[in-house]
């Protein structure tokens, strides 16, 4: 009974989405408005997987516009990375990439999967993601914000 | 004759078609609930029409056994969908196909997944497999128990004969061994569906998977094969639930009008029981593995009684 | 002479042939020859069976073939019936001993062992002839010698051979010593040995004659049909005798224990009182559950394989029972269908039990190896036998379209649809009885799936399984025509309905308990039907149409490394192997199974909180021999060591014991 006076209390927590002008990127056309998403910290200092978490969250809630994590890099057809690629993430990344199935789009979230960020020449740093494996999109920020992740994905959802 | 194949091709062409609505539909309940604004009901058609145009990837060391999973599971649900009387009860298949088969076709398509999770080589694969059969296994008494409390009224496993005995005579319908041979089935619904508390369809923990540790390995169309499958055995299974206990609607003759009355009735049926499954699930929690076998043992002693209560009153 | 006595004559004749051959014939040449007759053999008696249960019957006595009582012959749809079966298995099994038994110096190719087989399917096919009770119990014990000799094949192999062989042996001959008890107080009773002359004679029986007659009749032919608590002989002779032995064992020998019950208590004895059923009842029972569960958590192919006959027989027994009931309350009707179940399923039992026992054959053949956690990747090296396993696999799971499906949804409907009229023992005892079937069908399920998957898909584990290959032509055909058999009863098992029909009205039960129009499978007082060839059609069909479109329409697959989570590689010894599939099951019934598990952790010397290697066992000792055999040999051993006071090779001592006994039997004598 608590749960439901919860329920009843609580409401909608989702903020209406933005009208943000959506440029549907023409290499996701072919995912027909539905993406799902496999996400890889490749050496993250967790700041981003926390913007990312909050992008799925209710409040911002993706899963609107077509957005959804998976278990399985086999169901997806976004990679997400975060970080820059560490000596030791270098391999699962690319097997990662390897292992989702044709068409599939990799998305760089944040300044360290950019451009390494301030991790920059770090000794074990390997270097951006688009050194291992090819980045369709970036968003940039140290961290990015959910609306600016969000924006990203709607990007490739088209919605 | 030609008529009945129609009404067949109706059914598995409207299951077919509102089954992934229906996994929309719940999925778009429970968002609600949470507090959140949640994906179109339609979205899980986007999902597989995108993953129909995929590229399907098989593991190195998989065979035959892995690629025509997909299809077997695909070809026992729509089996049994045309022979279920979900619209007529007068189907052209309802004399070939009974409820013991149907309970039969189903486990036929769990055991084609649950061989391919094995042929992976993986061990998310293994585990999968071996915990779905472990809990198909323990459903299978509850199930065939259900089919005796239905069928002994009728004196017929015929599942058009079951459904229509409920039409004409509504006095069989609402007795206490219907009821709790509807708790029963119910539970054991949800445990062949891979619903809440016996496996949760969102998790993404390998650990804690059942059914989506077996198709991991599945892309593509072969993935969109089989969850376009599982969505349709969730409507199966919800349809029979509501067909059997809730008999109304169901025509019992192949006139068009009373075909197309039954569809309405049929998919209001649906979305009735859907909602109350997404409802349900936003108050449980996924059950230990192990504490599955006593919610099941629970199912099968409602399922006993319901047994022995109608031949009591009878 | 007629069709059967003919057919029956050639196949005895044959038999002959057969062990002269195998005696006679060069290493070469001895498999060949050897199977070529059993073939014969199985292919005559299957005639004869054919005829038989066509309706021509036949009897004759012979009077001076054996002296004292003759040999006398009789044959009749139920025997036809087993003919039949035997024939069918013997026939199947031929054609696979030529390839099985083909490598010279291998057990199984051995002189004796090779010349035993023809006089042992001719031992099988005498069984179910005889007319009389001395003919009867000449053919069982012959049955008994060879199938014993046959098991000892391997015996020089392993000590597990002589063990296996030893409760075989042992096990046999009580069951015969009780068979021997009953049947000739029968004759005695019913004053006369031949069959017919019993018959006639059994409605003077008193109750306890003829419940006596029942009780040690049952606890023969149950221990010969492997029925629990009476079959520990089992796992262990079809575990450890050549496969081709196991398959006629487990699929022909032990559904002689099935005819041995539905000839003394249905026929001979004519029905019974209502606990003889719900004993029989509860014997299928537990075995049904008892061997299933054990077949689930065995790791031995073999051994899974032969707790599954164990299973088999269990629903079998429950089939008979239910029909003994049922006609005690006279819903003859309902009656027909339980014991046109429980026949059918005799037959569906043979087909694929023999086909998943030369499978087993093959792969241990291939591999050298029987233990499923050692097995895997068999289905890319042995694509053809994985492929008739499979079908043999998907008989025994009782799924549809499979051939044991239709049986035991026979069984079900036979269960489900007697009437309340029944009194209250039917109206609790048939949803009991309707929960084991379905909890068996659904442990079977697990275990078969265990089987296949773990043994033949993924990848090898173990050297030995990455390099088997696949079995010579002959064995595929053997194999192929038992698949052959299973797929045509799957599908049309309505061609079995005069048969059943014939022996359900000299039963006195129903006339024609199934009514197959060719493509529905109707019963005789129950509204239910199903189409088994619609119902596979639809499911090869739609496969079949499925996966074309899907590949039509999508893209093409492309091989890819199994996802490793990102690491890796994936070893096979990642995968789950039998031990680990069964795992939950195991848990669940952890209190029926009571397995044996230690897990030892060994540490490095620097710290106890790292760990060095981490050893886990399980046994899974059958609990029934534990607690109900153990006791009995351990007692018997005890008696026989303190006899050896008795002996102890003093020669006066011995001088003496026979003085005092020659002393006593005087006395005796003299107070008489």
């Amino acid at each position: 009974m608590g749960l439901i006076r919860k329920i009843r209390g609580v409401g909608r927590v989702a903020e209406p989405a933005p009208e943000a002008s959506v440029r549907p990127l023409p290499a996701a056309a072919g995912l027909g408005g539905s993406v799902q998403v496999r996400h890889v910290d490749a050496g993250s200092c967790n700041g981003c997987e926390i913007e990312i978490g909050q992008a799925f969250s209710p409040v911002y809630d993706v899963e609107r516009h077509g957005v959804r994590l998976v278990a399985s890099p086999r169901h997806a057809d976004v990679l997400t990375v975060t970080g820059p690629v560490t000596v030791n993430m270098a391999g699962p990344l690319r097997k990662t990439y390897e292992a989702m199935p044709e068409p599939r789009l990799v998305v760089a979230v944040g300044d360290c999967a950019r451009d390494c960020g301030m991790f920059a020449d770090g000794y074990g740093v390997l270097g951006p993601v688009s050194d291992v494996v090819p980045v369709d999109v970036q968003v940039p920020g140290c961290p990015p914000e959910p609306a600016a992740i969000a924006s990203a994905l709607r990007g490739l959802t088209g919605r | 004759m030609t008529v009945g194949w129609i009404v067949a091709a109706a059914q598995v062409v409207l299951v077919a078609a509102v089954a992934p609505l229906l996994v929309g539909f719940t999925r778009a309940v429970r968002a609600r609930l949470e507090g959140r604004a949640g994906g179109r009901i339609a979205q899980p058609w986007r999902d597989l029409r995108k993953q129909l145009r995929k590229e399907p990837l098989i593991p190195a060391d998989a065979g035959v056994f892995f690629t025509a999973a997909p299809a077997v599971l695909m070809a026992t649900s729509v089996l049994v969908v045309a022979a279920a009387p979900y619209l007529s009860t007068r189907g052209p298949l309802s004399g070939s196909v009974d409820l013991i088969v149907v309970v039969g076709l189903l486990l036929l398509g769990a055991v084609a997944l649950a061989l391919a999770g094995l042929d992976t080589g993986t061990a998310f694969g293994g585990m999968g497999a071996s915990r779905e059969v472990t809990i198909a296994a323990l459903v299978e008494p509850t199930l065939l128990l259900s089919v005796f409390a239905l069928s002994t009224r009728v004196g017929s496993t015929n599942l058009g004969a079951i459904v229509a005995a409920g039409t004409s005579n509504q006095a069989q319908v609402f007795t206490p061994a219907s009821a709790l041979a509807a708790a029963a089935l119910a539970i054991a619904t949800l445990a062949e569906a891979g619903r809440l508390p016996v496996d949760n369809p969102a998790t993404h923990l390998e650990l804690t998977m059942v059914h989506e540790a077996m198709v991991l390995e599945y892309s593509g169309r072969d993935l969109a094969l089989v969850e376009w499958a599982s969505a349709m055995r969730l409507t199966i299974l919800l349809g029979l639930l509501a067909n059997l206990f809730v008999p109304w609607g169901v025509s019992t003759s192949l006139y068009p009008g009373a075909v197309a009355l039954a569809a309405g009735v049929f998919v209001a049926k649906l979305g009735v029981l859907s909602g109350l499954l997404a409802v349900g699930e936003v108050f449980a929690a996924k059950l230990r593995l192990f504490r599955v076998p006593e919610l099941l043992a629970g199912s099968f002693v409602l399922g006993l009684l319901a047994v022995i209560t109608s031949a009591v009153l009878a | 002479m007629n069709q059967t006595a003919a057919a029956l004559s050639g196949a005895f004749a044959l038999a002959g042939v057969g062990a002269v051959a195998g005696l006679l014939t060069p290493a070469r040449w001895r498999s060949a020859a050897v199977g070529a007759a059993t073939t014969g053999v199985g292919v005559t008696g299957a005639v004869a069976g054919i005829a038989a249960v066509s309706g021509t019957v036949w009897q004759v006595r012979l009077a001076d073939l054996l002296p004292l009582a003759g040999v006398s012959l009789a044959v009749d749809a139920l025997a036809g019936w087993f003919l039949l079966l035997v024939g069918g298995v013997a026939t199947v099994v031929g054609v696979y001993t030529v390839g099985y038994a083909g490598r010279v110096g291998h057990g199984p190719s051995a002189r004796g062992a090779l010349a035993l087989l023809p006089l042992f399917v001719a031992a099988m096919l005498l069984v179910p002839a005889a007319g009389s009770v001395s003919t009867f119990l000449l053919a069982w014990e012959l049955m008994a010698v060879t199938s014993l000799l046959l098991v000892l094949a391997e015996h020089r192999h392993s000590p597990a051979v002589r063990t296996a062989g030893l409760w075989y042996a042992a096990m046999t001959q009580a069951g015969f010593v009780v068979v021997l008890l009953g049947l000739a107080w029968l004759a005695a009773a019913a004053g006369g040995e031949s069959f017919a002359a019993i018959r006639a004679g059994t409605a003077e029986l008193s109750p306890l004659v003829s419940s006596g007659v029942f009780l040690l009749c049952l606890a023969g032919f149950a221990s010969k049909a492997g029925a629990v608590p009476l079959h520990p002989w089992l796992p262990r002779a079809h575990a450890e005798a050549p496969s081709h032995v196991s398959a006629l064992m487990s699929a022909a020998m032990v559904k002689l224990g099935v005819y041995g019950i539905v000839r003394v208590a249905f026929d001979l004895l004519g029905g019974g009182p209502r606990w003889w059923w719900l004993l029989l009842g509860a014997l299928g029972a537990v075995s049904a559950l008892y061997g299933i569960l054990q077949a689930a958590v065995a790791t031995d192919l073999k051994r899974l394989l032969a707790f599954s006959t164990s299973e088999n027989i269990g629903l079998i027994l429950l089939g008979l029972a239910a029909a003994g009931l049922l006609a005690g309350t006279g819903q003859l009707a309902v009656a027909g269908v339980a014991l046109a179940a429980a026949l059918l399923h005799a037959a569906n039992h043979a087909g694929f039990k023999t086909l998943l026992f030369c499978g087993a054959g093959s792969v241990l053949r291939a591999t050298g190896t029987r233990d499923l956690d050692q097995l895997g990747g068999l289905s890319r090296r042995m694509p053809a036998t994985t492929a008739l396993v499979a079908v043999g696999a998907l008989g025994a799971a009782a799924l549809p379209p499979g051939n044991g499906f239709v049986s035991e949804w026979l069984l079900l409907q036979a269960l489900l649809h007697q009437a309340s009229a029944g009194g209250t023992v039917l109206t609790i005892a048939a949803p009991v009885a309707v929960a084991v079937v379905a909890l068996t069908a659904g442990v079977g399920v697990a275990t078969y799936v265990k089987a296949l998957g773990t043994g033949f898909l993924a990848r090898p584990r173990s050297t030995t399984a990455a390099a088997a290959v696949e079995s010579p032509p002959t064995m595929l055909a053997g194999m192929g025509l038992a698949a052959a058999v299973c797929a045509g009863l799957a599908v049309v098992p309505a061609v079995a309905a005069p048969a059943l029909g014939r022996i359900a009205t000299s039963l006195r039960v129903e006339s024609a308990p199934l009514q197959g129009s060719g493509v529905d499978l109707r019963l005789a007082g129950i509204a239910s039907s199903i189409s088994p060839l619609w119902i596979a059609v639809g499911v090869v069909g739609l496969t079949v149409g499925f996966a074309a479109v899907a590949r039509a329409v999508g893209r093409a697959r492309r091989r890819a490394a199994a996802w490793d989570c990102g690491d890796g590689p994936l070893t096979a010894r990642m995968e789950y192997t039998a031990t680990s599939f069964v795992e939950p099951l195991q848990r669940v019934f952890d209190n029926v199974l009571a397995p044996e598990q230690d897990v030892d952790v060994t540490h490095p010397a620097e710290s106890a909180y790292l760990v060095r290697a981490v050893a886990y066992r399980r046994r899974l000792p059958d609990r029934v021999e534990a607690r109900l055999y153990r006791p009995v040999i351990t007692a018997a051993d005890a008696v026989g060591r303190a006899a050896r006071r008795l002996a102890t090779g003093s020669v006066h001592r011995y001088l003496a014991y026979m003085l005092t006994a020659l002393v006593a039997v005087l006395v005796a004598g003299v107070l008489r």
